[in-house]
């Protein structure tokens, strides 16, 4: 659907804006936020320094990110789409050049105010970029041949230099937000059929490889996915992390130990305890029940978020919420999942909870996108 | 616009139909990580809750005080001492070396001693604390603490340590602690973790080690809150350890002193006894050497000049040492020949200064003979003829069997290190272990404390003491443990007849109290204090008919070991008899000599409470026993700590 399609006298405009918006998505996010403000506050032995107060700003000038692309006019913000994604991918070769090194791998450009890291942003740029793409593409042509090759490769441009960095997270991230997106415009099944059968050849091949000259994987990326396998073998070296977060977890039982009474995060035993392993430090204090409550709080943002994309009528707006929405289930499921020990640790943030710049202001453009998708739906 | 409105609706309708997909898909997922919450949080909880708790929690051992040791007074003989020291913990320190090159600076640390400690790190595991430097002055460790920051892994801590105040005096009785060693841990099947403590001090001698379950005590436990690197965040809960228990031993420590300095100079032993229950007044060994050394870790230098000392300062010689008794075991063939009716008091032998047995000539210690002998006068003046008759009518086995009744040839259960057994032969005895016959010759030998006969110096005190009151007395060291008495060791009535008894107390008496006697130089004038006792020299050696021809059998021309022992053993008052004694002198030559002289001013301080006085002495021999006593390295046992009890 095109400007014009549009019926102006339905679609709100100026301040009255507001009132339009997505306030419960809105207020979920704060909600998930202020669950991050607690546990950081938690995790720092009861101090807003070093992690809480910045966290706080940071979400603050995302919340303002948010109203401010919310009020984008979503025509606007699609025409824009393919300009930001250049600009990412951009960024992401940039990050070959004069990247910072962080955590053993170059994920970061120091832009002086701010670290910013462009794999986060592509995360948004991608959907929204392909979104516009199978909004300008006639709808019988989405599964021929040669239409599904331009946006796998869309995907694969910055899938790859994602993993060159090395960042296996966010590569397999940009791969199933990009893969969902050509889901939801209609790609044939039989696609998704042969890349899952040549995903498994590949994950086979990826074993086989090991060991020899040609491995596909970093020695440190197979042994995580060994101590994925079987922690156990290896509980104070590279099993270390995920068997002190089953630890945490299980020890929280129903109802936690009490709020910044967790022994296994206090006392260091847990890594990563601000970032990755945020979720473990959640389900130690608060037990079962918190950690379900957090759980419950994404899962309703995922529902409303698909509960605005079936009711709105333009396929990007549509297109672009639903890839947002999974974008963010991503990020906690395979957070969760890992700190869980349902999958190897690969390096995926809590959205939203767990303490970084990048990611809370790469996911709040993201759902400003969304809203303004929610604004300006056609009526 | 290129798209149809139909073209609009029907790919509405599409990602609607996959948005509900992938929606449901998402819930799924969403409902397996609730499941897989469920079952970490819920059903395995417990078995978590359990690995967190052995995370966070260590329990570390408080170690005990160890049990002090006192004399029968009440004067502290092994206590406990501060001890200030620095440890290092290898996971808390980043370079090890240059940590401990800055800690050099501080207090005394040489390099080699930093290499050391580098090696025991890598050897230990990371977390344990490792000893840097042991008994620092509180300076040093103020020093250590108010840089602390700067020392990252290096903490000053303070324990006890092992002291005895006594230095030499109590070194074989007490003995001495030492940190565990691996050899004592290979000893034992279940060691107690106490024992795993780095440098933690255990009994290796003497008392230390007999009563080392008593004296150690209990360790306590402490139950310490850690994190992940190891660091003590705080203290949970703790019991306390039970300090070993009080040991309290029947020696006199005056007493003690004084019979270590008499013996000073010499290789000798001495043992006194109270008869009356067996208490061990004192042990003396000479020469001796300070336990504290060891405790501390003694140096090389000093070990070789206490292990090649041709003295054998770490010999107990007063248990440990066993001499043929020579003529102080003519009492025993006495006794034996009057209670089995062999000889009546009256019976002479004649002492032509010779007797010829199967063609052998055995000598008497006097050339010229001693004439017509009875028993008294035989003990008298030590004929040695007389008893070769005695042996010859009695036989070896009831002399040995009179032996073992007056607690020769018994290995007495005190505790210190390796009591000797002595020998007391006996025919079966040399068909064992010899594979020979007994000859007559052996019985002649035996019969005045020579050839196969040995006993300890301690076991001559316990026949002495038995002479004295005709009761199985039996040594006693240890007085109290935790102020429980043990029992008193006075005895059983021997079963001897008093008159054969009453007639060997006469004759000792006249050894030291007559005209004649064998130490009569040594009697004591003070007629309330006066002794009974025998004097023995017994050879090392077999004099050759050829040194008899060329006369080389002076003692003072043969080289020392060659020499004779020479011995004493006695009891006084003699009337009354409260203290037995027996002194060896190692290679020292005549026992009327070298040894009566030694035990004359043991006994008279052990009746004067540690201090021999003039007036006990003969009128002729006091300004030389002035002089003589004056010169002895005596201490104020007052000087000392005069801890009774420890609060």
């Amino acid at each position: 659907m095109s400007y014009l399609a549009y019926n102006h006298q339905t679609v709100p405009t100026g301040p009255s804006k507001l009132l339009y918006l997505n306030w419960p998505v809105v207020l979920l996010l704060t909600a998930i936020a202020s669950v991050g403000f607690l546990m950081l506050y938690s995790v720092a032995g009861g101090s807003m320094s070093p992690w809480a107060e910045p966290q706080m700003k940071r979400f603050g000038l995302g919340l303002a990110v948010m109203f401010i692309v919310a009020m984008m006019p979503i025509w606007f913000l699609r025409n824009m789409a393919g300009l930001a994604y250049a600009v990412s991918v951009l960024l992401l070769v940039m990050v070959e050049f004069f990247g910072v090194t962080g955590m053993g791998a170059q994920r970061w450009i120091d832009l002086g105010f701010m670290r910013l890291q462009p794999s986060e942003l592509t995360k948004i740029t991608l959907v929204a970029f392909l979104a516009a793409y199978y909004d300008w593409l006639d709808v019988k042509k989405v599964s021929r041949p040669i239409w599904v090759i331009i946006p796998v490769l869309i995907i694969l441009v910055p899938t790859y230099l994602t993993l060159r960095q090395p960042d296996l997270g966010t590569a397999l991230l940009l791969l199933f937000g990009g893969a969902g997106v050509m889901f939801f415009a209609g790609v044939s099944w039989l696609y998704f059929g042969a890349v899952i059968a040549a995903g498994v050849g590949l994950v086979a091949s990826v074993f086989q490889s090991r060991g020899t000259e040609w491995q596909l994987l970093k020695d440190y990326q197979y042994r995580r996915i060994d101590t994925f396998l079987d922690p156990s073998t290896d509980p104070l070296g590279a099993g270390y992390h995920i068997t002190q977060s089953k630890i945490a977890l299980g020890s929280g039982g129903w109802t936690g130990r009490g709020y910044m009474q967790g022994t296994q995060s206090r006392l260091n035993f847990l890594p990563e305890k601000h970032t990755d392993f945020i979720f473990t430090t959640l389900a130690e204090e608060f037990g079962f029940l918190g950690g379900l409550s957090l759980l419950a709080l994404y899962m309703l943002v995922i529902v409303f978020c698909v509960a605005s994309a079936l009711t709105n009528k333009d396929r990007f707006a549509s297109l672009l919420t639903l890839g947002i929405a999974l974008t963010f289930f991503l990020f906690f499921a395979v957070n969760m999942s890992m700190v869980m020990g349902l999958a190897p640790v690969v390096g995926v943030p809590l959205p939203l909870v767990s303490y970084g710049g990048s990611a809370m202001l790469v996911l709040m453009l993201g759902f400003g996108l969304m809203q303004s998708a929610h604004v300006h739906r056609p009526r | 616009m290129r798209r149809s409105p139909k073209d609009s609706e029907e790919s509405l309708g599409v990602v609607s139909r996959r948005g509900l997909i992938v929606g449901v898909g998402m819930a799924t997922f969403a409902t397996l990580l609730a499941g897989r919450m469920r079952q970490l949080q819920v059903k395995e909880a417990d078995q978590f809750r359990l690995l967190a708790e052995e995370n966070r929690i260590n329990i570390r051992l408080l170690p005990p005080a160890r049990g002090q040791i006192f004399d029968r007074n009440g004067l502290l003989i092994a206590g406990n001492e501060q001890n200030y020291r620095v440890t290092i913990v290898r996971d808390e320190v980043d370079d090890p070396e240059a940590t401990l090159m800055k800690l050099s600076r501080l207090i005394p640390l040489t390099r080699e001693d930093i290499d050391e400690i580098l090696e025991e790190m890598s050897k230990r595991s990371r977390l344990v604390p490792i000893t840097v430097a042991d008994r620092l002055s509180w300076e040093d460790v103020s020093q250590v603490a108010v840089n602390a920051p700067a020392l990252p892994g290096i903490t000053p801590e303070f324990g006890l340590s092992r002291f005895y105040p006594r230095s030499d005096d109590y070194a074989h009785i007490v003995g001495y602690v030492g940190p565990v060693s691996d050899y004592d841990l290979s000893k034992l099947e279940n060691p107690n973790p106490l024992l795993q403590i780095p440098r933690f001090q255990l009994g290796k001698t003497g008392v230390e080690t007999k009563l080392e379950d008593a004296l150690r005590g209990k360790a306590g436990t402490k139950r310490i809150e850690v994190n992940a690197s190891g660091r003590v965040m705080r203290e949970l809960g703790r019991d306390e350890a039970t300090k070993g228990e009080t040991v309290r031993l029947t020696v006199d420590t005056r007493l003690q002193n004084f019979v270590q300095a008499r013996l000073a100079g010499e290789s000798a032993a001495a043992v006194v006894m109270d008869v009356t229950n067996g208490d061990l007044m004192s042990i003396g060994s000479a020469p001796a050497f300070d336990p504290n050394k060891f405790v501390r870790g003694i140096s090389v230098a000093d070990y070789r000049e206490l292990t090649e000392n041709k003295y054998r300062p770490l010999a107990n010689k007063a248990v440990q040492g066993t001499y043929p008794p020579g003529s102080t075991f003519k009492m025993v063939v006495a006794l034996a020949a009057l209670e089995g009716g062999f000889i009546s008091p009256t019976e002479t032998v004649y002492c032509p200064g010779h007797m010829t047995v199967s063609g052998r000539r055995f000598h008497c210690w006097k050339r010229g003979g001693h004439g017509h002998m009875d028993l008294r006068n035989s003990l008298k003046q030590s004929c040695d003829v007389y008893y070769y008759e005695l042996a010859q009518r009695v036989g070896v086995d009831r002399i040995s069997e009179m032996a073992r009744k007056l607690g020769l040839g018994e290995r007495h259960p005190i505790p210190m290190s390796a009591v000797a057994g002595g020998l007391m032969p006996t025919r079966a005895w040399k068909a064992a272990n010899r594979g020979e016959d007994w000859l007559i010759g052996d019985s002649l030998n035996a019969s005045i404390g020579q050839g196969f006969v040995l006993a300890s110096p301690l076991q001559l005190a316990v026949m002495t003491a038995r002479l004295a009151t005709g009761r199985s007395v039996t040594p006693r060291l240890i007085r109290a443990v935790n102020d429980v008495e043990t029992p008193s060791q006075g005895g059983e009535p021997l079963g001897i007849a008093t008159s054969s008894m009453n007639l060997i107390r006469d004759a000792m008496f006249s050894v030291s109290n007559e005209q004649r006697g064998t130490a009569f130089g040594t009697r004591i004038a003070d007629k309330t204090q006066r002794m009974a006792g025998k004097t023995g020299t017994s050879q090392v050696r077999n004099i050759t008919a050829a040194e008899r021809r060329a006369g080389v059998f002076r003692n003072e021309d043969l080289p020392w070991e060659r020499r004779d022992h020479a011995l004493y053993v006695g009891y006084a008052p003699h009337d009354k008899p409260k203290y037995a004694i027996s002194v060896v002198v190692e290679h020292g030559g005549g026992g009327s000599r070298a040894a009566a002289p030694i035990a004359r001013d043991i006994i008279l301080a052990a009746q004067n409470d540690g201090m021999p006085p003039l007036s006990a002495y003969p009128e002729a021999q006091r300004a030389r026993i002035q002089s003589a006593l004056e010169e002895l390295p005596i201490s104020d046992p007052d000087d000392g700590p005069k801890v009774v009890s420890e609060a």
